[in-house]
């Protein structure tokens, strides 16, 4: 076992995933790869939403990965660091939309 | 910025290079070297098809001092080709009628004296002449301002290196002041009509990346070249070329400064491409050095390489020998084989 959680070097043993489940994992790699061609969306776009995501859910593969791989396609810092403050914006509002959850409760046991 | 050889840096030893792509920056082995790389895929040793371009470095000087620079050239450098052995290359563009294309390169070629009487005779020998021009040379002085007009005169087709289309990660690479410099420079050539559709006078730009990572698709690149480049300053042009740095010179000294260079190394070795090793440019093109000397490739020339056959030189050009020569390889060459290829010309797979 490594002494981290996480190790950067992880990251490129990925495709091994299908090592102990082979079909689910060429089924979800074939899939993945679809995902991210160019279609409605260009392959640019998908990889800066691709940044985006990763910072939501705090996946530091994920953000290794796509900090690059939208940084070669041309997204420039400030349009990346923007992706991320939307990350950032839904994940903050998500908690906040909760205090309408709140305040429903306290307005209804209040005097 | 001065050059490495100014600098008196290690890394202006071709030798130096040669050791840390064989052996690492710590002794430790790469993973795989190029030709083991090559043999699995059946492709090695590499050999020559057909030579169609001489690419002639006519010298290192250059009024930049990029940081990628592979040929380590600036201001401070002083080798440039003479007279007689351009003439040396004419005889051999003379005598050898496969040899259509010739590609122009430095340095920034228009520094010396000579190119523009090697490019009239190129001309009157009805070859194919390409020029690296790096832009910025022609708003740099005023006995430089007149250049759009004498390649549309010549009909020379121009390759222009625009690291990105804003400004800060083309300064950071190129300079200060480089990027708008060289959207000056674009709309000049635009004027004349070079870049616009019809006219027959070919710009072509090249995309290289302002850092340790590898380029992505052309094809995306050149859509969104174009429709910035169109809408913030009404630029067009024809074609963008997508090139993988090498790790050799100044951007093999950013690499190890940066501590990037294991991960850079892999990267290309993971993304070995055998498609694109069967269309590696140095299976069409031969290279000439400011001196002279023979070499499978611009880089290899950097790294001192040359031919591996006795026609070493352009006054002794023998096309069977170099013909059935074997190409040189080392790791640099890596770069070249990575994702959709590496070429002159951009993607080659």
């Amino acid at each position: 076992m490594s002494e981290h959680y996480y190790d950067e070097k992880d990251l490129a043993k990925f495709g091994n995933i299908g090592e102990f489940q082979k079909e689910l994992g060429d089924r979800f790699f074939a899939y993945y790869g679809e995902v991210f061609k160019d279609s409605e969306l260009s392959a640019r776009e998908k990889s800066l939403i691709a940044l985006a995501v990763a910072h939501a859910v705090q996946c530091p593969y994920c953000i290794d990965a796509y900090s690059t791989d939208a940084y070669e396609k041309g997204w420039s810092e400030a349009q990346m660091m923007e992706a991320v403050h939307v990350a950032a914006a839904i994940r903050g509002g998500a908690s906040l939309v909760h205090g309408v959850q709140m305040m429903n409760k306290v307005k209804k046991i209040a005097m | 910025m001065k050059s490495l050889k100014a600098q008196h840096h290690s890394l202006a030893d071709a030798r130096a290079q040669l050791a840390i792509l064989a052996y690492g920056q710590d002794g430790s082995t790469i993973p795989i070297s190029f030709r083991d790389k090559l043999a699995q895929s059946q492709s090695y040793p590499l050999k020559p098809g057909q030579i169609d371009t001489l690419q002639i470095n006519i010298g290192k000087m250059c009024n930049q001092t990029c940081k990628h620079c592979h040929v380590d050239a600036g201001p401070d450098r002083k080798e440039i080709m003479t007279a007689e052995t351009m003439q040396q290359c004419l005889d051999v563009l003379r005598q050898h009628e496969q040899l259509t294309v010739v590609d122009i390169t430095g340095g920034a070629p228009e520094m010396n004296p000579n190119f523009r009487w090697f490019v009239e005779q190129l001309t009157r020998l009805d070859k194919q002449v390409i020029v690296r021009c790096n832009l910025t040379i022609i708003v740099a002085n005023k006995k430089y301002t007149d250049l759009p007009d004498f390649y549309r005169k010549h009909r020379v087709e121009v390759v222009s290196s625009l690291p990105f289309y804003a400004q800060d990660r083309t300064d950071r690479q190129r300079g200060d002041g480089v990027f708008d410099a060289s959207i000056r420079a674009l709309q000049l050539l635009n004027r004349i009509g070079y870049g616009k559709e019809g006219s027959g006078l070919k710009l072509n730009l090249v995309y290289n990346p302002s850092g340790a990572f590898l380029p992505s698709g052309q094809t995306a690149l050149e859509k969104s070249y174009k429709e910035v480049l169109r809408q913030r300053f009404s630029i067009e042009f024809n074609e963008l070329f997508v090139i993988t740095n090498m790790p050799i010179s100044r951007f093999l000294d950013y690499l190890l400064m940066s501590g990037n260079y294991e991960s850079y190394m892999e990267k290309l070795i993971h993304a070995y491409n055998p498609a694109a090793a069967a269309n590696v440019m140095c299976r069409n093109t031969l290279s000439v050095g400011w001196d002279g000397y023979l070499y499978d490739c611009d880089f290899n020339q950097m790294l001192e390489l040359k031919v591996n056959c006795e026609s070493q030189h352009i006054r002794e050009f023998n096309d069977q020998m170099l013909k059935e020569r074997e190409i040189v390889v080392e790791n640099h060459c890596y770069g070249c084989t990575a994702g959709s290829g590496s070429s002159c010309g951009g993607t080659i797979a």
